[in-house]
């Protein structure tokens, strides 16, 4: 598996408080690797460091192998890292095309083409249409943003991020307020995306998580308590009194 | 059908206004100049305000600056060439701009207006309390510019008609550039950044560049305005500058309608018409020495019953009316 996005000793401060303290980890592509942890262990933070949105104070980034610690927001996007955020952050005024194409615009904006017809550009509706249909969003393009369904918007800030064609996937709570049957969807877009990127999922929902991580990293106040596969985090003791409660 | 009824309806509008000089005395083909100038300063706002999401209160500074160059750089024993003038006094407010725009850009909402205002009152103390354009007296335009080619006079401002068109000219073409401008690529990425600019930013958008790109252009753009404005009236001083026009000028945008490049320029006839009333005697006798309080309070009454501005009432008034539709009970449910 080839390693796309790899993060060591992050430390991230706010003043006193330390919310990420000295975090490791790697994303592999054709991997789902889950953060998990309590309210405040700083799995968003981490998020938001990874994706350039916050400086870590220490420690460093990779992307395909390029220190891109110091790199700003955007140039990581460029270079093929998506996100998607705890909140909705579609355009609802806008079509479920538009959306996507929107965001697909970011790698095609040329500046003798400044002018052109937003519609006219090829490139950015071909990834627009390719994104719809990856997150089995295709037959909505025509349907106005803030219409589809809560799952359904939930699918569209997914297809907006890979309408930029990223490699690294950085999800924050992509199944927050979603019921069963919008989860088992969602899950089996994840599944689809997997061989092709490589995935951080930030979620609360556990079974969601055990269902579909390949590896899970587990927080407690900004430090990793304990890192492997489902089935170690599952049956790790630290895991159980820190986070998961001492069911078994 | 709809379409085609709209652009006939717009083109016999600019043909009525394009032919008003005709059939009106000065007086009026002056107020229409002066109608048509800060319609072009308000649409230059509103590819801030209303596209990009940049509420300025500093936005005079871009307008008096190029209404000062073009005065100081005119020669007083004749006419000055417009080729060079317009262009120099547009280049000032874009390197204005640039400057202001590159620092106050780093800031966000009301501290974004609080530096913008800053700005504009640190330009406007430089004319206000220096030599440079004649202090508080101001300075004189003495001859329009005219357009020629080495002897060739091509464009004559001085004659009232052509300064008409000339100005009519001036608003279209702004108003025709910014709606290319807003169905560009560009266009679109100004949209998404106003609506959500960390989500721009995660889709790899360097939303910095396009902010300052816009500010520029709005700057350039109310350039021409205050270009204008100096040819008109021939005569320029340091209140152009002042917080009060900005001021004014964003009424205009807000008044008429945010975000609709047409609600600028009803903004601007609406809100320059409502001053000329209010200061007329004819019209309101004693009362027009204190025009300020009417003008006020006209415009809270607008901005009270109109939310989204004039441009918005048809869709204020197709709501009320299918609101009303839903409340009345049809014949076979009651």
């Amino acid at each position: 598996m080839t390693t796309l996005l790899s993060a060591k000793n992050i430390t991230r401060r706010f003043g006193g408080l330390t919310a990420i303290d000295n975090v490791s980890l790697n994303l592999d592509r054709g991997t789902v690797h889950a953060v998990i942890g309590t309210n405040g262990a700083g799995k968003s933070t981490l998020v938001s460091v990874l994706a350039g949105e916050l400086a870590p104070n220490e420690g460093s980034i990779f992307l395909n192998d390029q220190d891109i610690t110091s790199w700003p927001q955007p140039r990581r996007a460029r270079a093929g890292m998506g996100r998607s955020y705890q909140r909705t952050t579609i355009f609802p005024s806008l079509s479920v095309h538009e959306n996507c194409r929107i965001t697909a615009q970011a790698r095609h904006q040329k500046f003798w083409s400044w002018a052109s017809p937003a519609q006219h550009c090829a490139l950015s509706n071909e990834a627009a249409d390719r994104a719809l249909a990856l997150a089995g969003l295709d037959a909505d393009g025509k349907r106005i943003a803030g219409l589809l369904s809560h799952g359904g918007k939930r699918q569209l800030e997914i297809a907006m991020s890979l309408a930029t064609h990223p490699n690294v996937l950085l999800l924050d709570e992509p199944l927050a307020g979603m019921g069963p049957e919008e989860t088992d969807r969602m899950l089996d877009l994840l599944q689809s995306l997997k061989s092709e990127h490589a995935i951080l999922l930030v979620e609360h929902d556990m079974d969601a998580v055990f269902r579909i991580a390949d590896v899970i990293t587990v927080m407690v106040n900004g430090a990793v308590i304990a890192h492997g596969d489902p089935i170690a985090i599952r049956a790790n003791p630290d895991v159980q009194t820190a986070y998961l409660g001492d069911e078994e | 059908m709809r379409s085609t009824l709209r652009a006939i309806f717009i083109l016999a509008l600019i043909c009525a206004v394009a032919l008003l000089p005709m059939f009106t005395t000065g007086y009026y083909t002056g107020l229409v100049v002066k109608i048509l100038i800060y319609a072009l300063f308000a649409l230059s706002l509103q590819l801030l305000v209303g596209c990009a999401g940049l509420v300025s209160l500093g936005h005079a500074a871009f307008f008096g600056i190029a209404a000062y160059y073009v005065t100081l750089l005119s020669p007083q024993s004749g006419p000055g060439n417009l080729f060079i003038l317009l262009p120099c006094a547009v280049l000032a407010a874009m390197a204005y701009a640039l400057v202001t725009g590159a620092l106050s850009l780093r800031t966000k909402g009301i501290y974004f207006i609080m530096v913008t205002l800053a700005f504009a009152q640190m330009a406007y103390y430089v004319f206000h309390d220096t030599a440079v354009g004649g202090g508080t007296d101001g300075i004189y335009l003495y001859f329009r510019p005219e357009l020629r080619i080495g002897d060739w006079v091509m464009l004559n401002l001085d004659d009232q008609y052509v300064f008409y068109l000339f100005t009519l000219g001036c608003m279209l073409l702004t108003w025709a550039f910014l709606a290319m401008l807003m169905r560009s690529r560009f266009g679109a990425a100004i949209t998404g950044i106003r609506v959500n600019e960390p989500r721009m930013r995660s889709a790899g958008y360097s939303t910095f560049k396009y902010k300052l790109v816009a500010y520029v252009v709005a700057g350039g753009l109310a350039g021409v305005a205050g270009f204008l404005y100096a040819a008109k009236d021939g005569y320029v001083n340091p209140e152009l500058l002042a917080w009060e026009q900005s001021g004014l000028v964003l009424l205009m945008v807000i008044l008429g309608g945010s975000g609709r490049l047409w609600g600028a320029i009803i903004g601007a006839v609406v809100l320059t018409l409502l001053q000329e009333g209010f200061q007329s005697q004819a019209l309101f006798g004693e009362l027009a020495k204190n025009w300020h309080l009417t003008f006020g309070l006209a415009i809270i009454i607008l901005v009270a019953i109109l939310p989204q501005g004039l441009a918005g009432l048809p869709e204020q008034l197709r709501a009320r009316r299918h609101a009303a539709k839903k409340a009345k009970p049809s014949p076979t449910t009651a």
